[in-house]
């Protein structure tokens, strides 16, 4: 699958024959420098934005339409600043016309999970931004999807709620055991989380290795100084560090593998 | 809001009289340099009429400039509801079909650039003397503040917003109304505000023109009559009214967007 983008000065190819299997129920993690295509990645698997050329395929359909039943989350919570925070998680069951009612105590329900319980007549405003991704997530979760698309989902925030938020959604993933793609650019996030990493190359990216995780879950932040975890951050520094993402000025001209 | 038992934040806010003695103690101070000025013998009083003066006249002919007043104000509040009602909706259709949008928009731009005042007699010819008239040219003055903020407020969704809801499955029209709409209503209230104004000077041209009620005839008569007194008193009725307009205008606003940047009491918005 590939995508290019006419700017109007030029086109260009921002993925390159990416092929990328998610099995049900496992968690997959996308790292990749900036500007490597990982959101578009995200945004065509969502149906939001066509591919140039290629297929994604849930199940057996290919998507060529939004996938009507994802959870999605981005950087900016995109909460709707006039919907109160219960209101907002409730978004998606609105669209989709279905019965409020049982949805509003799982809402309710979710909201308590991240510690959210006495801001549901909040409105976005009045909360911090760890909290307002907090109400996102619950968002993506309430229709109870069975595929949750989230870019850089923890990027806006400080270093702290951002590792609470990383257990949080562990608690969340390992109760409703949902496909999950996350794309990010944290390393640690990414072996942290996922059962699968998935490099990417700077643009146009394409998948340049796939990390499998072993570790034991639920994992725990003492987890990071285990020197497993350790091996795991450190091949997929050595796949960036082979494309020349971490090179240096005239360096970064010609990188070791590129192409 | 919280907790009950936690501790109340206190708002720190400055003092709320403040924000009405600045400008009262400014007014007066205005009034008594003009009084002063007037007294002083320098100017005749058709030049310069003393505030007291007046005073004086605006009680006497109160009558009058409340009836001629109420005149314009309805045709102010007439023609900025016209402007709602059609520049709203055709704002709407010309994001919604780029064939609309080419065909209509240079049409728009054109009734823009001429001088209202110069279409006014025309409008005159077609529709009479009445309402009507003064009306649409309240309505010609008055709309296009609101087409251009409804437009800049229904295109300028954040692309995440809509993401997240066409994830869900959303239809365009369950797009257009659970995103784009509620979206653009601050700058549809913006629109609103500055037409508000516009429309009052839109009302008083068309008093001008048709020179047969309202206050722009009061004006164009005491002018005439050299009676400058009664000039200034139906001017002051008149900013008066307008500030009434526009305070009113903001009242709406504060209630239908209670969670806008704008309305937020604690200082980080514009609102004073």
């Amino acid at each position: 699958m590939s995508k290019e983008y006419d700017t109007g000065d030029g086109v260009i190819r921002a993925l390159d024959g990416v092929s990328l299997d998610l099995d049900d129920g496992e968690f997959l993690s996308i790292v990749g420098p900036s500007g490597c295509g990982k959101s578009t990645l995200m945004l065509i698997a969502a149906g939001l934005v066509p591919a140039t050329s290629g297929t994604v395929t849930i199940g057996v359909t290919p998507v060529s339409r939004p996938v009507t039943n994802a959870g999605i989350a981005f950087q900016d919570a995109t909460l709707y600043e006039w919907r109160r925070v219960l209101e907002n998680v409730l978004l998606p069951v609105e669209i989709q016309r279905r019965d409020l009612k049982p949805f509003r105590r799982r809402a309710r329900e979710l909201l308590a999970m991240v510690g959210m319980a006495d801001f549901e007549r909040k409105y976005p405003f009045q909360l911090s931004g760890g909290m307002r991704q907090r109400v996102a997530l619950c968002r993506a979760l309430i229709h109870d999807p069975p595929l949750l698309l989230m870019d850089e989902p923890f990027g806006a925030l400080d270093a702290l709620s951002r590792e609470q938020l990383n257990l949080e959604l562990q608690d969340l993933w390992q109760q409703n055991r949902k496909t999950v793609l996350l794309i990010t650019h944290s390393i640690q996030e990414a072996v942290f989380l996922s059962d699968r990493v998935a490099v990417m190359s700077p643009r146009p990216g394409r998948i340049a290795e796939i990390v499998a995780i072993d570790l034991p879950r639920p994992r725990t932040f003492d987890l990071i100084e285990a020197p497993e975890f350790g091996r795991y951050s450190r091949r997929i520094r050595e796949v960036f560090a082979s494309w020349g993402v971490f090179a240096r000025g005239p360096e970064r001209q010609a990188p070791a593998r590129a192409r | 809001m919280m907790a009950p038992a936690a501790p109340s934040v206190r708002r720190r806010r400055r003092p709320n009289f403040a924000v009405y003695v600045y400008p009262v103690v400014t007014v007066a101070v205005l009034f008594v340099v003009w009084e002063l000025l007037a007294r002083a013998g320098y100017f005749p009083r058709y030049i310069l009429p003393a505030p007291t003066g007046i005073a004086a006249r605006f009680v006497q002919f109160k009558g009058l400039i409340a009836r001629e007043l109420l005149v314009t104000m309805e045709e102010t509040l007439v023609g900025f509801a016209l402007s709602v009602v059609f520049g709203i909706p055709l704002a709407m259709a010309l994001c919604a079909s780029r064939t609309f949008n080419c065909a209509v928009y240079p049409l728009l731009i054109g009734s823009q650039v001429v001088p209202k005042v110069a279409l006014a007699p025309l409008f005159l010819l077609w529709f009479g003397f009445g309402l009507t008239s003064k009306a649409l040219i309240v309505f010609l003055v008055a709309f296009f503040p609101i087409v251009v903020d409804t437009i800049v407020g229904l295109s300028s969704t954040e692309p995440g917003k809509l993401y997240v809801a066409r994830a869900a499955g959303a239809t365009p029209l369950q797009l257009f109304w659970r995103v784009r709409l509620p979206n653009a209503l601050p700058a549809i209230f913006g629109g609103m505000k500055v037409a508000i104004t516009l429309a009052v000077v839109g009302a008083i041209v068309g008093d001008f023109i048709a020179a047969e009620s309202g206050i722009g005839r009061l004006l164009l008569s005491a002018n005439g009559n050299m009676d400058t007194e009664l000039l200034f008193a139906a001017i002051l009725a008149l900013i008066a009214a307008g500030i009434v307009l526009f305070l009113l205008m903001e009242a709406v606003e504060k209630l239908a967007l209670p969670w806008h940047i704008s309305q937020r009491r604690d200082g980080s918005g514009a609102a004073p």
